[in-house]
């Protein structure tokens, strides 16, 4: 049999012309092998009963008991609705400000104010989310917190933010958008420098207005980026922000979980907190799997909509 | 040009929309500086004064009390400071190196397993084992419980920044690697003489995202660090100044303070302060780079 020998010859060629380029991506190859294709294996924790002195092979096979589980409990339910729901309004109203900020600074005449203003919406993003999760005491905190303390000085009653789950959409949403408006104009604010001035000039010639400016030319300018950065991050509906949330709302701050437990706050719990691994497990298994579809179909539509931008 | 912009006169509606957007732009711009006032103002502020008062922008009675406790015994947050300096170093170097390096192998369109590899890197973010096997994985599988490299390996490079450079070494035109080889030089020796340095705006960048990552870093020293190890991780040295009261009396352990008179409130402050200063200090110089980055990543997908 010649035709399997030459072609068997001619790959071993190939891997040989190769070779540096290969050895040069082989740290890379290593690393994600190690620390994301190893685990992978690990999600049949989410079909056996985990008991940690029986190990991982002599633990119970259940099936499905851990998803059935998850479901009659509702968790999975709550779950699911909370880190879509967060991240549909990360992505709206992010984008939606995003772009408020990116046109706003391209109105404004003054170089030093837009220089110094685009700087301190900066700032958040560079910080962590420990020090997010302080912040949000300073401004919350019962006895100390300065929203309380205004309200004391208007004479309303102090509201107890940390054992009130009503308010926790709201805090969240606007601490995601306090840290990351600043960093995520930037694209934008790309774009509509990216804009041939003499469009606007000769909008301008012909009597347009700054409203109409905006309203004709520059938002259809950015409808692209935007659907663009609306179909990636679609992708990632189902990921939750984990350091956000967990440092807002605490790790163990169970009345809140109504409207705050996300995916990722649950399986972390389920691990440090709970030691329940398959549950955890069972619950990755999930999102993963969700997720995948999820992006699949974003991907889809991301082809349809514009073929070059697309992943694969 | 700009003469003959201002000549066009600014009619009323221009006009307002000009005064919303610095309206608009400063509020938000002073809404993003205002919390860190906040905890900078309390930091030196008395205990006594915030129990009566609260937290404020501005001090109403002024005290260093809180940095002099952190200072007196400044043994763990020194210790946490050379941990996160070094595990930064390191961790952006490597990462640096091994990300520019991917970067620049899978964008040669001459590299025969190119496309296999972006996938093998790509698939990652599309499906994932989560965090219970992976914690089992470091913790148990690879043994590095209590080893700061449970929080240096993770952080090394992501898919995300491995494209980011892929899309940066792109503007490079292809002849310069293929006129090099014809001068005989190996694929190794045209990335490190001469594609790395064509490419010093992408790796400031790149490095950025990397070094900040591993400043702010307290997840996987959370995950893998354990609390009676001495020194954790800056951030997560602050998460447990924050978080617990207890943690602040063990940690500072002030020998001629009465621990019930420990400022606990301006302490937290004052210890953030101190963990995060060099970062808000350095931000405005590096800012440009990340602005550099992000335009181009962004706009050349």
């Amino acid at each position: 049999m010649p035709a399997p020998k030459t072609k068997r010859r001619s790959s071993l060629r190939t891997l040989l012309a190769n070779r540096t380029l290969l050895l040069m991506c082989l740290p890379a190859i290593a690393f994600f092998l190690i620390f994301s294709y190893l685990p992978m294996p690990g999600l049949y924790l989410a079909f056996i009963q985990y008991n940690y002195t029986a190990g991982i092979f002599k633990s119970p096979f259940v099936w499905w008991d851990n998803f059935r589980f998850l479901v009659m409990t509702g968790d999975l339910w709550r779950l699911t609705f909370n880190t879509i729901a967060y991240n549909v309004m990360f992505i709206l109203l992010g984008n939606a400000l995003q772009i408020t900020v990116a046109i706003f600074l391209n109105e404004l005449r003054s170089k030093w104010f837009k220089k110094v203003s685009q700087s301190l919406m900066f700032l958040p993003y560079f910080i962590s989310f420990v020090l997010i999760g302080l912040i949000a005491y300073n401004i919350l905190s019962y006895d100390y917190g300065l929203l309380n303390g205004f309200l004391k000085m208007i004479g309303a009653d102090p509201v107890k933010t940390y054992s009130n789950p009503h308010l926790w959409p709201f805090i969240i949403v606007i601490t995601y958008l306090w840290q990351s408006t600043g960093y995520g104009s930037i694209v934008y604010f790309a774009a509509v420098m990216g804009l041939d001035s003499e469009i606007v000039e000769a909008a301008e010639i012909d009597g347009a207005n700054a409203i109409q400016r905006i309203r004709y030319i520059i938002l259809p300018w950015l409808k692209p980026t935007f659907i663009i950065l609306l179909l990636f991050s679609l992708g990632g509906v189902l990921r939750g922000n984990f350091g956000l949330f967990y440092n807002l709302v605490g790790a163990n701050n169970s009345s809140l979980y109504a409207t705050t437990d996300i995916i990722e706050t649950y399986v972390f719990r389920s691990l440090m907190t709970n030691f329940n691994f398959s549950m955890g497990s069972a619950v990755s298994l999930y999102q993963s799997v969700f997720g995948f579809f999820v992006v699949l179909s974003a991907n889809w539509l991301v082809k349809r909509v514009s073929p070059d931008n697309s992943l694969f | 040009m700009s003469a003959q912009r201002t000549a066009i006169k600014v009619d009323g509606s221009t006009l307002l929309v000009r005064i919303f957007g610095y309206g608009f732009i400063g509020a938000f711009a002073l809404a993003c500086f205002l919390p860190f006032m906040l905890v900078v103002g309390t930091s030196f502020t008395s205990e006594s004064s915030i129990a009566r008062h609260g937290f404020n922008f501005w001090p109403r009675v002024f005290s260093t009390f809180a940095y002099k406790i952190v200072f007196e015994n400044p043994d763990l947050i020194i210790g946490s400071y050379w941990v996160t300096i070094g595990i930064t170093v390191v961790g952006t170097a490597v990462g640096l190196f091994i990300v520019a390096m991917t970067g620049y192998a899978l964008q040669r369109p001459d590299f025969h397993y190119r496309n296999r590899i972006s996938f093998f890197i790509y698939f990652t973010t599309l499906f994932s084992g989560g965090l219970v096997p992976f914690y089992l994985l470091v913790n148990q599988y690879l043994a590095l419980k209590d080893n700061y490299l449970a929080v240096l390996l993770p952080g090394l490079l992501s898919p995300f920044l491995i494209i980011m450079m892929k899309s940066f070494v792109r503007s490079i035109p292809h002849a310069i690697t293929e006129s090099a080889k014809i001068d005989g030089a190996g694929d190794f020796t045209i990335f490190l003489r001469l594609i790395l340095p064509m490419t010093t705006p992408a790796l400031a960048t790149i490095g950025l995202f990397i070094a900040i990552g591993y400043w702010n870093e307290w997840y996987n020293a959370m995950l893998f660090l354990s609390p009676d190890m001495k020194y954790r991780t800056l951030q997560l040295f602050l998460y447990g100044v924050v978080t617990s009261a207890d943690f602040i009396k063990n940690s500072s352990a002030a020998s001629n303070v009465d621990l019930r008179d420990l400022p606990l409130e301006s302490m937290k402050m004052a210890t953030a302060v101190v963990a995060t200063g060099p970062v808000i200090l350095l931000y405005p110089l590096v800012q440009r780079f990340f602005i550099q980055g992000i335009t181009v990543g962004a706009v050349k997908g």
